[in-house]
């Protein structure tokens, strides 16, 4: 067996050191969706207006968000805000501005799609039913929007997680600037380590992504 | 005679696009059914749509038992309770069972007592022959069997009016049968029914009363051996050569 200089994993508190990076990346994902998923709905609530000015500012909003590159957003958002107006955020803070800018544009258009998507006669048999238009929304509109939402913004969760490995640019000391550390630490007694540890990191990817995959496959099965 | 259940005076629906039904009167009385035909396009649906007021209208009006039913109106819920509608388009709700979709409105709007309801559901279930399906889920059912759902979902508001568009259209010849039984069956107890149907075999066993309208008006109102065999306008006439085929060789 080659030599992937796992061995650095035990030396000290590397391993635990790492599960703390991720656990960094985690965190910022999960703030931001907690507070994407009320934006995107407001959001999406809004993009179904027919108002034209509505309708242009939300568009350019989403396009935007969609077009740029998350790593020229976080730049913009940690080096300008600073430079320009002066305020000295945090790396994570910053992390947490744009994936909630871009989760809330995502999400938004999501639930736009799930609300048109909701065919009309559902409504009128709702109404012919003598349902009231709140009884409407709450049994029929609701429950078919949420099912049709929530397998779509599982696998946002999953694509945010694996976005934040770009926030060590920013000096945010997720799991993958852990790695670089301690492989760097270990660069003279044990050369190969960074195999080893690179390894070890795409593995944690894959044990927190995978299950999350799965559920959102389980749910959208279940719920067709 | 029995007497008159609804009665729908000079209505007038316009669309932006220009009126579609343009002063249509008729009474309907307990126990009668009508059939209401004519070309695509000419306002049955509308018709129905407006008698149960999913669409406003902009003239005349319709009542029910002697009651205004009118688009927005405080008692529309309860004028909506004594109608009921199937559609062409399967229109059960895909995440509830079928059980969950014939009882939402009893319970819900009625506020029914459940274990009572249910028994109703499952024994109205039974006789469109569903009673093995309570737990199915609209997905697992051919078009025939939602529409049989459709239609037991209806009756367990206890409407005293019911209104079909076309639902046999969607489906499947060898399905169309079974869910025009369940038809039949209702007019024999005596249902007050009011029938959209291209089937006109059907139409000219199940009717009391035939409705034409072309032009968004009714062109002839009549009983169906008259209707078919004697239509008086030409417009009937052209309608009906549609369903007939000669012999090409
Ligand atoms: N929401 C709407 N907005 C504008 N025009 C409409 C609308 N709904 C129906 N119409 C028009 O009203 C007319 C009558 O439509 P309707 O659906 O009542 O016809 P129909 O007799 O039921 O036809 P079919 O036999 O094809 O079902 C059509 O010309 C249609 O284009
Ligand atoms: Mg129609």
């Amino acid at each position: 067996m080659p030599d992937l200089g796992l061995d650095v994993l035990f030396k000290g508190k590397n391993m635990l050191r790492l599960l703390g990076g991720l656990w960094v990346a985690v965190r910022i994902s999960l703030i931001s969706v907690a507070l994407s998923i009320p934006l995107g709905i407001l959001l999406g609530i809004v993009m179904t207006w027919k108002n034209p000015v509505t309708k242009t500012v939300t568009r350019i909003y989403l396009e935007f968000i969609r077009i740029m590159p998350q790593l020229v957003l976080l730049f913009i958002v940690f080096f300008s805000s600073t430079r320009t107006f002066g305020w000295d955020i945090s790396g994570e803070l910053a992390s947490v501005i744009v994936f909630t800018a871009w989760g809330t544009a995502e999400m938004g258009d999501l639930v736009r799609g799930a609300l048109i998507s909701i065919p009309k006669h559902q409504y009128e048999s709702g109404a012919a039913l003598a349902l009231s238009p709140f009884q409407t929304y709450f049994y029929i509109i609701i429950p078919q929007t949420v099912r049709r939402l929530i397998p779509l913004s599982i696998n946002l969760v999953t694509r945010m997680i694996k976005t934040t490995s770009l926030i060590l640019m920013i000096g945010v000391v997720e799991v993958l600037k852990v790695a670089q550390q301690i492989i760097e630490a270990n660069r003279m007694s044990s050369p190969n380590a960074a195999f080893g540890i690179y390894l070890v990191v795409l593995i944690m990817y894959f044990m927190i992504c995978w299950p999350i995959s799965m559920l959102a496959r389980y749910l959208e099965k279940k719920w067709r | 005679m029995a007497e008159v259940l609804l009665k729908v005076k000079d209505l007038v629906k316009q669309f932006d696009g220009g009126t579609v039904l343009d002063g249509i009167s008729f009474d309907v009385r307990r126990g009668e059914v009508i059939v209401v035909v004519g070309s695509s396009g000419c306002g049955k649906s509308t018709l129905l749509r407006c008698i149960n007021a999913l669409e406003p209208i902009q003239g005349g009006s319709v009542e029910l038992g002697g009651e205004p039913v009118v688009y927005g109106s405080k008692n529309l819920a309860r004028m909506r309770q004594q109608i009921g509608m199937v559609f062409q388009s399967y229109d059960l709700f895909p995440h509830m069972n079928v059980i969950d979709n014939i009882l939402l409105a009893p319970l819900k709007v009625q506020k029914r007592n459940k274990s009572e309801a249910r028994a109703e559901a499952m024994e109205l279930l039974k006789r469109v022959g569903l009673e093995d399906k309570a737990e199915s889920y609209p997905r697992q059912l051919s078009g025939g069997q939602k529409q049989r759902v459709a239609i037991v979902r209806a009756l367990c508001m206890h409407p005293v009016l019911l209104l079909f568009d076309e639902v046999t259209a969607a489906l499947d010849p060898e399905m169309v049968r079974e869910v025009l039984d369940v038809m039949l069956d209702l007019a024999g107890q005596g249902r007050t029914m009011i029938i959209v149907t291209h089937e006109m075999q059907f139409a000219r066993a199940i009717a009391d009363r035939v409705l034409f309208i072309d032009n968004g008006k009714i062109v002839e109102d009549s009983d169906p051996d008259t209707f078919f065999e004697s239509p008086k306008s030409d417009r009937a006439k052209q309608f009906l050569n549609i369903f007939n085929f000669e012999r090409s060789k």
